[in-house]
């Protein structure tokens, strides 16, 4: 029987559970033997000139060996963006968090102390705190943009059709705020780096991408890419936010060559909450326009994204805008998008990146035009969704995608929860008057994987001794790929798991890569890995004809037990593994690919938020969360509902709790976890997950992406439950998160309205 | 100042800066680092460990106050060779992800079960409110606790 497919226990675990994984702060390796300490010093203003620096206190203070500002860093401009953001900041500050100045220590304790004594002078400006603020244009972040558009994309914001809407019997439109959260791994950012004498250069980086991060460093540094060696250890958590080297780690491997030392960099969860990127932060508006039998005929998406001080990624509304017609076979759909630059943290990637805000927007405003019509949302999604027999299918905006079973989908996850007799209890509740509401919210998304089309490098070695090991350019960081690659390889070539070792992280090992993010791993990854087991298998063959004096065509491999045999002996001679190794010779077992799908695959699901609300207090809790999520084919059950529960979890917290906020002048007010609202245990339930597999044609695995699907589904599904519950009050719509604050404040104003 | 602090049954003794959390001390001076920093607003509880048997955010407190005292962390939790239930537990469950509130929250739980060996998981989300994590969505971390506690895990 095959491994695939079956709940494997991790590889990962026994040292994680023993003795803790190795994080950048757990090395101890020789070349980091004293090691500087580093600090950044930060901007503690939102907006504002820098008169002044002196340093001259802090060189003074016990322990300090250096502090570098701007003038000091002789590093080509950040390639990132249109308005790049400087090393250390050059004249003016343009967020709280912004690196102003770099101070190395000989110990910890005394960087806090140093970093204190580094005097900046600052003559405030005006900030600009808010996407409002931002379209308003009174204070221009950067002069080098025309206002404060870095991009605009689409039809955004005059292009659009006026007449788009003529003739349609139903059109409703909400701006809805997808607000800013924090990723907050819990593994905060950090670094070493050390230089050879010879000027080779090694760092050790939280990082889901090794190889992009070399890419980066050598370009900054001005030195060949071979002179670089990056080093992924075990990683805390990403979530989209430690994509590459982020300019911190870059100024560090410069500072370390200034200082002729080793140095290290340990970010705080406070500094962390500011200064490391945030995600999402659009405000969208939609309107969707159709018959009173749930047809729907237009749909127009029109996007705003904050992207920040400096944008880095660009692309997330243009993501959200090719996403914006979800599952649905809409006629005619017009999205445009603009990114506006604010004196506030850069935003980029975070679990989803681009594609729940456009479910978000899909999603809540479908239950908008159901409510507006009178018809039950999970009907007017049957009403519209792309049929299965129109696979694979281009959307208007320009995405084919591959495979779904959108309304099967739906209809499961229905089942699953007893859809129709919380109806009854929803309504058996409103005719008694109840104060605790109950509140039914669907999500049906699609969510696009391995979408850079960057392809994944594999290799396998098949050892003297039998064993094996397999090289990938993903960099798995918490999500089982390492479990999830042995399982496929021993069902490919028959040997055991635990003569399996899969190796990731370090360029020196694994030079060619791109890493994980945009749930790319298993199906490009995994894909990689597997052809180069196949050619090593073909290979083989050969050899193994060869040894029993067969023809090619007549040996086959007996995966039970991992040997070679002419087909249809199985009294025959048998060749093992380390056997075909010892006379095939050193490197002839063997190979390394390149595996680029083209085209990216479309996860898709259905999810079902159950939520009760306290009418008088506006405290919601979410009770349940029915979940489909379908990647195709699984291979470990047990990493694939761990990445779906990570996923519901985070989904619902941004439903619910997270919000990262500043206030008129740019203030962060939610720069510690004291502050912040990190989801914990007692405010999610337990998940229910329904499972449905519908494969891909697009890579030989037939496998999707799974990372960051749930995340997707579940935000808007548990929003619009939230909203469902209010529903009968007058509540037509309310922003995210769904605190009780704001629960009460939506229906002291429904009760005002009515 | 001199602290003294029996770590994992073994006497650590170093001369320390006063301020020196006892994270730290655990980290640095005893060279052991499973516990984790995870925050500096004691909300995160990656550093907890057993304090005279007692669960501790380690970061909340000084290494002076722990002097004289026993710790147990992750690494003194099972003999050579054998894992404690709840590292078991842990590891059957999928109760982790990329590992790093993992030491924390198996200290956590491990002291849960000494206070309540047969937790509801209703118990258990609220024994567990002080330990964040990011990767797992709580919901295999209940499984483990659960099954830790020799009750039958509800999936």
């Amino acid at each position: 029987m095959s491994i695939v497919g079956t709940r494997v226990v991790r590889v990962e675990d026994g040292t994680l559970i023993t003795a803790g994984g190795t994080y950048v702060e757990d090395l101890r390796e020789e070349a980091l033997a004293g090691a500087a300490h580093a600090v950044f010093v930060r901007s503690p203003l939102a907006h504002a000139r820098i008169t002044g620096i002196d340093t001259s206190a802090a060189l003074a203070a016990p322990g300090v060996l250096a502090v570098f500002t701007a003038s000091d860093v002789d590093l080509p401009a950040q390639p990132a963006g249109p308005v790049p953001q400087p090393w250390l900041a050059d004249g003016v500050v343009r967020y709280v968090g912004e690196p102003v100045a770099l101070v190395l220590t000989e110990r910890r304790y005394q960087l806090a102390d140093a970093a204190e004594l580094v005097d900046v002078d600052y003559d405030p400006l005006p900030a600009v705190a808010s996407i409002e603020a931002a379209l308003a244009g009174e204070t221009v972040v950067h002069a080098e943009l025309d206002g404060n558009v870095a991009q605009a994309n689409g039809l955004a914001p005059d292009g659009f059709d006026d007449n788009a809407f003529d003739g349609c019997e139903v059109v409703v439109e909400q701006t809805i705020v997808n607000q800013r959260v924090a990723p907050a791994p819990l593994e905060a950012r950090g670094s070493a780096c050390a230089w050879t004498a010879e000027g080779r250069l090694t760092c050790w980086l939280s990082t889901q991408n090794p190889q992009i991060a070399r890419m980066s460093v050598a370009a900054a540094l001005g030195i060949g890419e071979d002179e670089v060696r990056i080093v992924a250890p075990d990683v805390g958590g990403g979530f989209g936010a430690k994509i590459g080297a982020d300019p911190e780690a870059v100024l560090l491997a410069w500072a370390s060559r200034a200082a002729g030392r080793p140095v290290r960099w340990a970010e705080t969860r406070s500094e962390n909450l500011t200064a490391m990127t945030h995600g999402r932060a659009q405000r969208n508006t939609v309107t969707i326009g159709g018959r009173r039998d749930g047809t729907v005929e237009v749909v127009r998406l029109d996007v705003v994204q904050d992207a920040g001080a400096y944008p880095r990624a660009l692309f997330l509304p243009t993501l959200t805008e090719l996403m914006a017609p979800g599952v649905y076979r809409f006629p005619r759909v017009e999205t445009g998008s603009r990114g506006v630059v604010t004196t506030t943290t850069p935003v980029a990637a975070y679990r989803g990146a681009g594609r729940p805000e456009a479910t978000a927007a899909i999603e809540r405003g479908m239950d908008l035009f159901a409510a507006e019509i009178g018809m039950d949302p999970a009907e007017v999604r049957r009403v519209n969704f792309i049929r299965p027999d129109q696979f694979p299918y281009r959307t208007p905006t320009g995405a084919t995608y591959d495979s779904g079973e959108y309304a099967a989908a739906l209809d499961k996850v229905l089942a699953a929860a007893g859809y129709d007799e919380l109806r009854a209890e929803q309504a058996a509740r409103r005719s008694a008057g109840e104060v605790i509401a109950l509140g039914l919210g669907i999500a049906a998304y699609v969510e696009i994987t391995g979408g850079d089309a960057g392809g994944e490098s594999g290799r396998i070695d098949i050892h003297r001794d039998g064993s094996v090991t397999a090289y990938t350019g993903s960099s798995p960081h918490g999500q089982g790929l390492a479990t999830s690659l042995a399982m496929l390889l021993s069902d490919q070539l028959g040997v055991p798991m635990d003569r399996i070792t899969v190796r990731h992280g370090d360029t020196d090992e694994v030079p060619r890569g791109i890493g994980t993010f945009g749930s790319r791993s298993l199906q490009l990854g995994g894909s990689a890995v597997r052809q180069a087991a196949d050619e090593v298998l073909a290979r083989a063959a050969g050899l193994a004809a060869e040894l029993v004096e067969a023809a090619p065509d007549d040996i086959e491999l007996d995966r039970e037990n991992g040997q070679w045999r002419v087909r249809g002996a199985p009294a025959g001679p048998a060749i093992t593994w380390a056997r075909l190794a010892e006379h095939a010779g050193d490197d002839a077992l063997s190979a390394g690919v390149w595996f680029s799908e083209g085209t990216p695959t479309f996860p898709f699901g259905a999810h079902l938020a159950v939520v009760e609300v306290d009418t008088q207090t506006g405290k919601v809790e979410l009770r349940r969360l029915v979940a489909l999520d379908d990647a195709g084919p699984v291979v470990n059950p047990l990493a694939f509902e761990g990445q779906r529960h990570g996923g519901l979890g985070q989904g619902s917290a941004q439903a619910l709790l997270e919000v990262m906020s500043y206030d008129e002048d740019g203030n962060p007010t939610t720069a510690t976890l004291a502050d912040y609202s990190f989801i914990s245990a007692t405010e999610l339930p337990d998940f229910e997950l329904v499972d449905m597999e519908t494969p891909t044609t697009r890579n030989p695995l037939g496998v999707k992406g799974i990372g960051e699907a749930a995340t997707i589904g579940s935000t808007p599904a548990v929003h619009n439950a939230v909203v469902d519950a209010l529903s009968h009050l007058g509540v037509r719509h309310l922003d995210m998160p769904t605190t009780p604050l704001r629960v009460w404040q939506a229906l002291a104003r429904a009760r005002k309205e009515s | 100042m001199k602290v003294t602090i029996e770590v994992n049954g073994s006497e650590v003794s170093d001369e320390v800066e006063d301020r020196t959390l006892l994270v730290h001390f655990i980290r640095d001076n005893a060279g052991l680092t499973a516990t984790n920093v995870g925050c500096d607003t004691t909300s995160c509880g990656a550093c907890t460990v057993l304090l005279d048997g007692e669960s501790v955010k380690s970061c909340t407190i000084l290494a002076a106050q722990a002097d004289g005292h026993a710790v147990t962390t992750l690494e003194g939790l099972s003999g050579e060779g054998e894992l404690h239930p709840v590292q078991r537990a842990f590891r059957d469950q999928h109760g982790l992800q990329c590992g790093f509130c993992t030491p924390g929250m198996i200290m956590a739980s491990v002291s849960l079960l000494a206070h309540n060996p047969k937790p509801t998981r209703e118990e258990v989300r609220h024994g567990l409110e002080g330990n964040l994590c990011r990767c797992t969505g709580y919901h295999n971390i209940v499984n483990a606790v659960v099954d830790a506690s020799g009750q039958e895990v509800g999936r």
